[in-house]
């Protein structure tokens, strides 16, 4: 739509009150129309500023819209990469367990560490600590050193396979801290284990 | 004291004189008429202790006698007659029907009355219608608090010595863990006290003078702590990456502490010396495996430790300097059993320990010299020996009745008492005999 098409009716208008004013005296010599050219212009003017605030109205419109879209879609991307890292970082977190009164790594638990290498190594600021845990059957203080062993265990099999040694800080809590409390086989299975923390850096970032 | 420079002492000195005529063995003291019998215990009647805290004073001396598991207590009734007559000052021994007592099956009597400085004590020999002993012990003020407390029991033990000629072991306490904090208890079970932690802690330990208590903490940061009892102070050392401290003793001299640094190589004993900038020492060569748990040989010369050298956990001694370790624990070629936890014997004779039995840890002694290993328990689930300084008893952890308690086991009797009413006490270590200089 064009200013002059968008304003016609209103000019039109307007000068329809000046013929019927026209009208009302008789019988004068029809005068040369009287063509008010300043309510014409005024009346142009009004309607241009009008279509004008209308276009700016319908542009800031547009631009917010967009500006929510692309929020929108860094906001998606932000938690579509928060997903990523919580899943990169859990399985980094993993817990990987022992036999009873052993720290050699079983097959699930190297499996368990290969899947947390290639995160470690694309994430070079991220340090962990990993602390080695024991069911409550052995001596209790046997068991804090036995923990400090299966920490050990973990960290050698990861810096063996690059991650550097200085990002792995390695405890153990012992039979301190279980994480099942009966005195079951199932129980002490669950609490014969290492924990991995992610001390510092993040976030992850899925290995290319 | 004045009632020893009365003829009433020169009388008992005089019978301290003859004493070793009639004494078993070395020790000091005066022997009451029986002959010493392990099998059978010289009876004690206390009689009534005047005073506003006579009856606590009673009580808790009885309980003493009975807890040394030498003396039997005589309990008096009103009916047996065996009130003294009339009023007595303080201090003055007063005549007994001692054909009475020995009806009653009492070997000794004893009189005690408040001074204006503490108890005299005043002990009967039924057997010879005599007095065999007076004292007068001081009282720290005030009544009941935890230093009258001991001082009570060092007063039970002293009693306990004139009469038996071996000194009892009321005058102790115990350190143990709760909750991952160290407690201090008398030997009667009294007095429980928290020491406030440098972290969750395990293992606490006594200096052989009774003034310090060492523990680890565990998890990041581990270190050894010594506690100053006297003064509150607190030590620690050993913080360091990848590292955990654990189970410290001191040296029997007093000087050094050994424990155990595991770290990503094994865990070692480490000898590190209380005074100076010393650095630690190391005492085993493990080659990677655990070696934990230290207790010396009283005369410090050899250690007990328990190591899993040959893949499982046993017990070993040693030479102080770790040389010529040896296997202490191999009961049968083939065995492959868990032995843990080595607490060596004041008397230098045996050596306590944990083995498991039917998947359950008991308590054993083993002498040094046939090595004839003897099972102390088998109810529940039975750990971490500690003997007392009389060389009989062993306070230990054991979830017989149902919760985690510290329970009080006399090896030549096997009479049993619980010590804690909270569960989930355990690591109890017995303390020397805590008498003030």
């Amino acid at each position: 739509m064009t200013v002059t098409t968008r304003a016609l009716p209103l000019v039109l208008a307007l000068f329809s009150v000046s013929v019927l004013d026209a009208c009302k005296k008789a019988p004068p010599p029809p005068p040369a129309p009287a063509v008010d050219s300043a309510a014409i212009r005024a009346a142009r003017e009004d309607s241009i500023r009008m279509e004008n605030q209308r276009r700016a109205a319908a542009a800031d419109e547009a631009r917010r819209r967009a500006a929510q879209d692309s929020i929108d879609r860094a906001n998606a991307a932000a938690e579509a990469a928060r997903r990523d890292s919580e899943m990169l970082r859990s399985t980094v977190a993993a817990v990987i367990n022992f036999d009873f009164d052993k720290s050699d790594l079983r097959d699930d638990a190297k499996a368990n560490l290969d899947a947390k290498i290639p995160i470690l190594l694309a994430n070079s600021n991220v340090t962990i600590r990993v602390s080695g845990h024991a069911d409550e059957r052995g001596s209790s203080e046997y068991n804090l050193a036995l923990g400090q062993r299966r920490a050990a265990a973990a960290k050698r099999y990861l810096v063996e396979r690059g991650v550097a040694e200085s990002r792995v800080e390695t405890t153990s809590f012992g039979e301190e801290r279980p994480v099942c409390t009966e005195s079951n086989e199932s129980c002490w299975a669950q609490n014969r284990r290492d924990e991995f923390e992610i001390t510092a850096g993040g976030p992850l970032t899925r290995p290319r | 004291m004045r009632s020893l420079r009365s003829p009433f002492g020169l009388a008992v000195l005089a019978l301290v004189a003859v004493a070793p005529l009639f004494a078993q063995d070395t020790a000091k003291g005066v022997r009451i008429g029986l002959r010493y019998d392990p099998g059978t215990k010289p009876g004690v009647a206390v009689l009534p202790v005047p005073g506003n805290h006579g009856d606590s004073v009673r009580a808790i001396l009885e309980r003493d006698f009975d807890f040394s598991d030498r003396l039997a207590v005589v309990t008096l009734t009103a009916a047996d007659g065996y009130l003294p007559t009339g009023e007595t000052p303080a201090g003055t021994p007063v005549p007994l029907n001692y054909p009475l007592f020995a009806k009653l099956g009492a070997a000794a009597v004893l009189q005690v009355t408040p001074t204006p400085r503490g108890l005299h004590v005043t002990l009967h020999d039924v057997g010879r219608s005599q007095v065999a002993s007076i004292e007068e012990f001081p009282m720290p003020p005030p009544e009941q608090a935890k230093e009258w407390r001991l001082a009570l029991h060092g007063m039970a033990d002293a009693v306990v010595e004139w009469i038996t000629g071996q000194r009892g072991m009321a005058q102790t306490r115990i350190a143990f863990i709760r909750g991952n904090v160290v407690r201090l208890v008398d030997s009667d079970g009294e007095q429980e006290q928290t020491l406030p932690m440098l972290g969750a802690a395990m293992s606490p330990a006594w200096h052989p003078g009774g003034t310090l208590i060492a523990y680890n903490t565990f998890g990041p940061e581990s270190r050894i702590v010594v506690h100053d009892l006297r003064t509150g102070r607190v030590r620690d050392f050993g913080a360091q990456r990848n590292t955990t401290n654990l189970t410290p003793v001191f040296t029997p001299d007093g000087k050094s502490l050994v424990y155990s640094l595991s770290s990503e190589n094994g865990a070692d004993l480490y000898l590190m010396p209380l005074e100076g900038d010393a650095f630690p020492r190391r005492v085993t060569v493990g080659r990677g495996s655990e070696n934990v748990q230290p207790s010396f040989s009283p005369d410090g010369n050899r250690m007990a430790f328990m190591s899993d050298r040959t893949g499982h956990p046993e017990v070993y001694i040693m030479d102080a300097d770790g040389t010529n370790p040896d296997i202490f624990t191999a009961f049968d070629f083939g065995d492959q059993n868990y032995r843990a936890s080595p607490d060596w014997s004041p008397d230098g004779r045996q050596v306590s320990f944990q083995s498991r039995i039917d998947g359950r840890f008991q308590l054993f002694t083993m002498t040094l010299r046939d090595r004839q290993p003897k099972q102390l328990t088998s109810e529940g689930e039975n750990e971490d020996p500690s003997w007392a300084p009389d060389g009989r008893h062993v306070v230990f952890a054991s979830t017989r009745s149902g919760t985690r308690q510290l329970w009080i086991l006399d090896t030549e009797s096997g009479r049993l008492r619980q010590l804690t009413q909270v569960g989930g006490s355990r690591l109890p270590a017995w303390s020397p005999r805590l008498i003030k200089p």
